[in-house]
């Protein structure tokens, strides 16, 4: 069998491994990273690239909050088929309740630094004008941005490459841990650290892992330049996109720099087929023509889904996992890895290193879930 | 002036009239107008390829709806018909 000794082998070439292997070879590491398909095939060719501070918890807001100001500092040496816009988002509140939760959001963002602005409803119908009359008002978050992920992934995994790191494609990966990678093939790879970023496949090769797979629906248009200006988010999104317990689709749509819209979103768990569902399908294009009419009438080009790695309390798995010194988690993203992949690589990379972390690294680490396993 | 023949009837491509015949498809009149459908992204001109739906490539904008396929779609009287769209 051949084999190679490297300091840190990524299983996934994700956006989530592809910003490890950067961050590893930017240190002057040994890298390699193993995919079975090509860079950014997975959860990252199936979400929206919206780069979003968002407030469920304190851990998720410092993890985006962070990551969308590394991916602000990168912006200048990106790759223009990145397509990185600064396009802000907005929050649209539908009715007074909602209008009450745009006040909450604000305040609780900007006691953080992060500067909104309230949108009456005058104001939202100016900005957005396909948006059906009637909304309650918005929250504009300016600094949210958009990008094309899989560039993104390609992007990281080149630097990574210059850096010095390997990168073996189309190689399926049969087991890993104890500082080695067994390919299907039977070649194995050896690496002093292991680092399982296989997303909604990560816990096929760690069993234990909470990770479960989210499914959800895409759909992009044609071109209809001018139609959309800002990602926009019903506030219904965090009633129904968090509920564990049913299927659930949200207004969730994005212009894209080429003049084309990309329309989210749905969730699903137990949904294990790549197949698009027709019935969720529907079910979140009617949501999204309930708030923006014009959709109705335009072509769409592609249709497609993919796989969320899901957590049980919506944060990712970052860090060493109990019971295999070689054994690193970087996955359990579900719906923002995209944001949050570059603060998860500083994040690993500061465990290893020793440097001193940006925000406090707790609420990532895997062992949180490790322990409900021993008091369950 | 136009025809006023049963047989002719008039659309406009871009703002000018253009006269086609009963039955012409959208690509026909534009390309009597002398105009191409649409321009790729790169900006090269694009017009009815395949003529029968599948490629795309002969879009334009319909009484302000864009993206109509000009291939598969008959001319109207009154028609307003615009390119690069």
């Amino acid at each position: 069998m051949s084999t190679a000794a490297y300091d840190v082998v990524i299983v996934g070439a994700g956006i989530v491994g592809a910003a490890c292997a950067d961050e590893f070879a930017r240190l002057g590491m040994r890298v390699a990273v193993v995919d079975r398909d090509v860079v950014g095939s997975g959860a990252s060719a199936a979400g929206m690239g919206h780069i979003v501070v968002m407030d469920d918890s304190e851990a998720q807001f410092a993890l985006t909050r962070y990551s969308q100001q590394l991916w602000k500092a990168l912006r200048p040496e990106l790759a223009a088929d990145v397509e990185y816009e600064q396009s802000g988002t907005i929050w649209v509140a539908a009715d007074d309740e909602e209008m009450a939760e745009v006040q909450r959001k604000h305040s609780y963002y900007g006691e953080r630094g992060v500067a909104t602005t309230v949108l009456d409803a005058q104001t939202l119908g100016r900005l957005e004008p396909n948006l059906r009359s009637g909304m309650a008002g918005g929250l504009l978050v300016a600094e949210d941005a958009v990008l094309y992920p899989p560039c993104a992934a390609r992007f990281l995994i080149e630097r990574a490459q210059k850096r010095g790191a390997d990168l073996r494609l189309g190689a399926s990966v049969a087991e890993i841990g104890q500082g080695r990678v067994r390919l299907s093939d039977g070649v194995e790879i050896m690496g002093t650290m292991i680092v399982n970023a296989a997303g909604a496949w990560s816990p096929a090769l760690t069993p234990g892992i909470e990770v479960k797979k989210r499914k959800g629906h895409l759909v992009i248009t044609d071109r209809y330049p001018g139609f959309l200006r800002h990602q926009l988010v019903e506030l219904g999104y965090l009633k129904s996109a968090h509920s564990v317990t049913s299927d659930s689709v949200a207004f969730n749509v994005q212009p894209r720099r080429t003049g084309q819209i990309l329309i989210g979103s749905s969730r699903q768990y137990g949904a294990e087929h790549k197949d698009v569902d027709q019935s969720m399908l529907t079910r979140m294009l009617q949501r999204a023509r309930e708030y923006m009419p014009g959709l109705g009438p335009m072509s769409a080009v592609r249709t497609w889904t993919g796989f969320r790695a899901a957590t049980p309390d919506q944060l990712p798995l970052i860090g060493p996992w109990p019971g295999d010194k070689s054994l690193f988690l970087a996955t359990g993203h579900e719906g923002l890895g995209i944001t949050t992949s570059l603060a998860t690589a500083r994040i690993l990379v500061d465990q290893v290193s020793g440097a001193k972390p940006e925000i406090p690294i707790e609420p990532y680490l895997p062992s949180r879930t490790a322990k409900e396993f021993v008091h369950a | 002036m136009p025809d006023s023949a049963p047989e002719a009837l008039t659309v406009t491509v871009n703002g000018s009239p253009v006269v086609v015949s009963s039955g012409a498809t959208v690509a026909v009149a534009v390309a009597i107008a002398g105009q191409v459908c649409r321009r790729s992204v790169s900006g090269e001109p694009r017009g009815a390829l395949c003529g029968m739906g599948i490629c795309f490539e002969c879009r334009v904008s319909i009484n302000g709806r864009p993206h109509c396929r000009s291939c598969q779609i008959l001319c109207e009287p009154g028609m307003e018909v615009n390119t690069d769209g």
